[in-house]
């Protein structure tokens, strides 16, 4: 049963300040204030805290019911940077310490919070810091293109690495077992049977029921973190922009958010506005595709068709507005590349109009429709006490009742002069996860209609200074996958030394294992579907 | 039951016709397209392989399948394995831990496995490159046909370009004779 102490829990995490306060009180020895190059600019608070506290500072803040929003490193010779970023009620605190570049090992933080396995696990993989008593001791992204003692992070590791001609599969991964009499394993991927990102899924099942499903991901790693140490803001802009090519808005603004509140530049308001526009318009094409595959995924075809083709009508828009489908590369440093004139404003208007006759025809059918909505509930069942342990995000929290939005509760602009409702239910199952993201379209047409209509004048990029100190930031972004993540790294000549962006989709890969026991093989699609994690954004 | 067939009558058929493709969008030896044209008749499965991409060429991918490009008019669809497939459309940088499985999806394939390159990634590495991590152009694991440039290339791109490989680029308004 749900009680109402697992609802509306950010609202009882404390505030950041608070939070500081009660690790004083743990013992924790806390350092802030910080100037030049040690700061990091953005909407978080910093604290720098001592290696042996890395855990604790994590056991306070699960107790408080904070949540765990990300954990990476950066080599800094001769130290490691480990940051870890925390959601309280007011805003991000940002936890950083140092570490000594050989031998270093930080506490874990994934017994207190399991969401931190597979990234703390990352870390180990991509920069050789050790985290005791972490539960888990194998690698994650690894695979066997660079080996056990190589650190793809360090700085002394050559972009080109030492590969061989033939990278070999990584056939030997210690997959967890279950066994018992009428147990069987299914291997699937990662190559798979529809137009998809590859992946490796293993399922224990009995009959047609799965016990249990153990994701292995990282084959699209590719990289992206080593390619964007040397590139200046604009090549990271691009290169942001692909990191999951479904949020290229998303992480493009994120990146680029980061990299101005380090360079201390402002955007133009109506360039806020516009990447605003941008951003909603990835979120509405986004909805509208999944929400259509995951009905396909149960035989109903006819919301699939429909869904596509209100996808594709609004795509044309982006194409014929923004110069591309997707919208890749319209938001740069300092703004957006492309402005908008009345005729634009009146199209996009239009566009408005027709998409909210349609959806408010497709929508109230999909939701009650009874033979589509028989498959629908109770699939995947993700409790509120679920989402909340392994930090959901997005629509696959807010269906389970963990409602957080930054354009909400953490805004930015130009969400912070806005009224953003944030759909949500608690079902947690696939029906609910389809009805937030069918709400939220209806919330972002709304939106939309607010920020053509306040469109402000003026500039559409501000000129970004050519000479600048050693600098960093962070970038936070509501995409509509959830929370994006981006810290940026510049050096003194203006090139980056270190860009980390975090995908929600770190956080809502673990759900999809927990949601599926005791669901029938043959409704995993649908399941997945339902998650829709990104495996390009995840492997990097 | 009632909302969904009358929805689906207003909405009516709206597949479009394709335009003529241009010079840029196939280069291929004119033996090629003869073999194919000999080989497959008048139907073609694909199957996808996304060997590392950002998944936008994927989104570009499932467009094709909307009711203004309805593939499936030209005889082309996609299969759930490569044991079914004719043509293997590959998108991204191939990451090293997905060129096995590549070349393992190529030689799984009948013959003629032709391969398409999609997007700049599968081109030439795109923004990616060659690194620790990606070999870069699909050309550098297995043989490739067809490279269609474009970040990503767009659905009628995608179009044009296969129904071209297949030496049946449809005259504009000869495809749509139901409508
Ligand atoms: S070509 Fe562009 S869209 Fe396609 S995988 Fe590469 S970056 Fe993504």
């Amino acid at each position: 049963m749900i009680s109402q102490a697992d609802l509306g829990w950010q609202s009882l995490s404390p505030d950041t300040a608070t939070l500081v306060q009660l690790f004083g009180e743990a013992g924790i020895v806390v350092r802030e204030e910080f100037t030049g190059e040690s700061a990091i600019a953005g909407a978080v608070h910093l604290i720098d805290i001592e290696n042996g506290d890395w855990g604790r500072a994590a056991e306070v803040a699960a107790a408080k019911r904070v949540r765990w929003s990300a954990v990476w490193g950066e080599h800094v010779p001769p130290r490691i940077d480990v940051f870890a970023l925390l959601a309280c009620r007011n805003g991000h605190l940002l936890l950083r310490t140092h570490l000594r570049e050989t031998g270093g090992s930080l506490p874990s933080q994934t017994p207190f919070y399991p969401g931190a396995d597979r990234p703390e696990r990352t870390v180990a993989d991509m920069l050789g810091v050790v985290f005791t008593g972490h539960p888990d001791g194998r690698r994650w992204l690894r695979h066997q293109a660079w080996t056990e003692n190589q650190f793809p992070l360090r700085k002394e590791f050559p972009l080109a690495g030492t590969p061989t001609p033939a990278t070999p599969p990584d056939c030997l991964y210690p997959f967890r077992e279950v066994s018992g009499d009428g147990v069987y394993e299914i291997p699937v991927g990662p190559v798979h049977a529809g137009i998809i990102e590859p992946g490796h899924f293993r399922f224990q099942a009995m009959g047609e029921d799965i016990l249990s499903l153990e994701e292995h991901l990282g084959y699209v790693h590719k990289g992206i973190e080593k390619v964007a140490e040397g590139r200046d803001v604009w090549g990271l802009a691009r290169l942001a922009g692909r990191v999951s090519g479904d949020s290229t808005v998303t992480h493009c603004w994120a990146a680029c958010q980061a990299s101005e509140a380090a360079l201390g530049v402002g955007v133009p308001k109506r360039a806020a506005f516009i990447r605003a526009i941008l951003a909603e318009r990835e979120r509405i094409a986004n909805h509208l595709g999944d929400i259509g595959a995951c009905c396909n995924d149960v035989g109903f075809a006819f919301a699939h068709a429909q869904c596509a083709r209100l996808r594709e009508l609004w795509q044309r828009d982006n194409r014929l507005l923004f110069g591309h489908r997707l919208l890749m590369d319209v938001v740069i440093p300092g703004g957006v590349r492309r402005d908008l004139d009345r005729a634009g404003i009146d199209l996009l208007r239009e566009a408005n109009t027709r998409l909210s006759a349609e959806v408010g025809e497709i929508l109230p059918l999909l939701y009650e429709y009874p033979s589509l909505q028989d498959r629908l509930r109770t699939t995947g069942e993700l409790t509120p006490k679920q989402a909340r342990a392994l930090g959901a995000l997005g629509y696959v929290a807010r269906a389970s009742g963990e409602c957080w939005d930054l354009r909400r509760d953490a805004p930015y602009a130009p969400y912070d002069g806005m009224v953003v409702t944030v759909p949500h239910c608690l079902e947690g199952d696939a029906s609910g996860r389809v009805r937030v993201r069918g709400d939220e379209i209806l919330v972002s047409l709304d939106l939309l209609e607010e920020l053509l209509n306040k469109l402000p004048p003026g500039e559409i990029a501000a000129t970004l200074p050519t000479t600048h100190a050693e600098c960093r930031g962070i970038g936070l972004v509501e995409g509509w996958r959830g929370e994006t993540v981006a810290y940026v790294h510049l050096d003194g000549a203006g090139r980056v030394a270190r860009y980390f962006p975090r995908d929600p989709s770190w956080l809502n890969w673990p759900t999809l294992e927990a949601m599926i026991h005791g669901v029938i093989v043959p409704d995993f699609p649908l399941c997945n579907k339902s998650v829709n994690g990104s495996y390009s954004g995840h492997d990097l | 039951m009632f909302s969904v067939l009358e929805k689906l009558f207003r909405t009516g058929c709206l597949t479009e016709d394709l335009p003529p493709a241009g010079e840029e969008s196939a280069e291929l030896t004119a033996a090629c397209r003869q073999e194919i044209t000999r080989v497959f008749g008048r139907s073609m499965a694909i199957r996808m392989v996304d060997a590392g991409s950002c998944n936008g060429c994927e989104l570009e991918m499932h467009a094709l399948n909307n009711c203004f490009n309805d593939i499936e008019r030209f005889g082309l669809h996609f299969v759930a394995s490569p044991r079914h497939a004719d043509l293997l459309l590959v998108t991204g940088p191939v990451s090293r831990h997905m060129q096995d499985a590549l070349k393992r999806t190529y030689d799984a394939t009948p013959d003629p496995k032709l391969v398409i390159a999609m997007g700049d990634c599968a081109a030439d590495g795109g923004e990616f490159g060659v690194s620790y991590a990606s070999v870069g152009a699909v050309s550098n694991v297995i043989p490739v046909d067809l490279v269609i440039p474009g970040c990503p290339p767009t659905p009628v791109r995608l179009l044009q370009a296969i129904t071209t490989l297949l030496g049946r680029c449809p005259q504009a308004g000869k495809t749509n004779e139901a409508r």
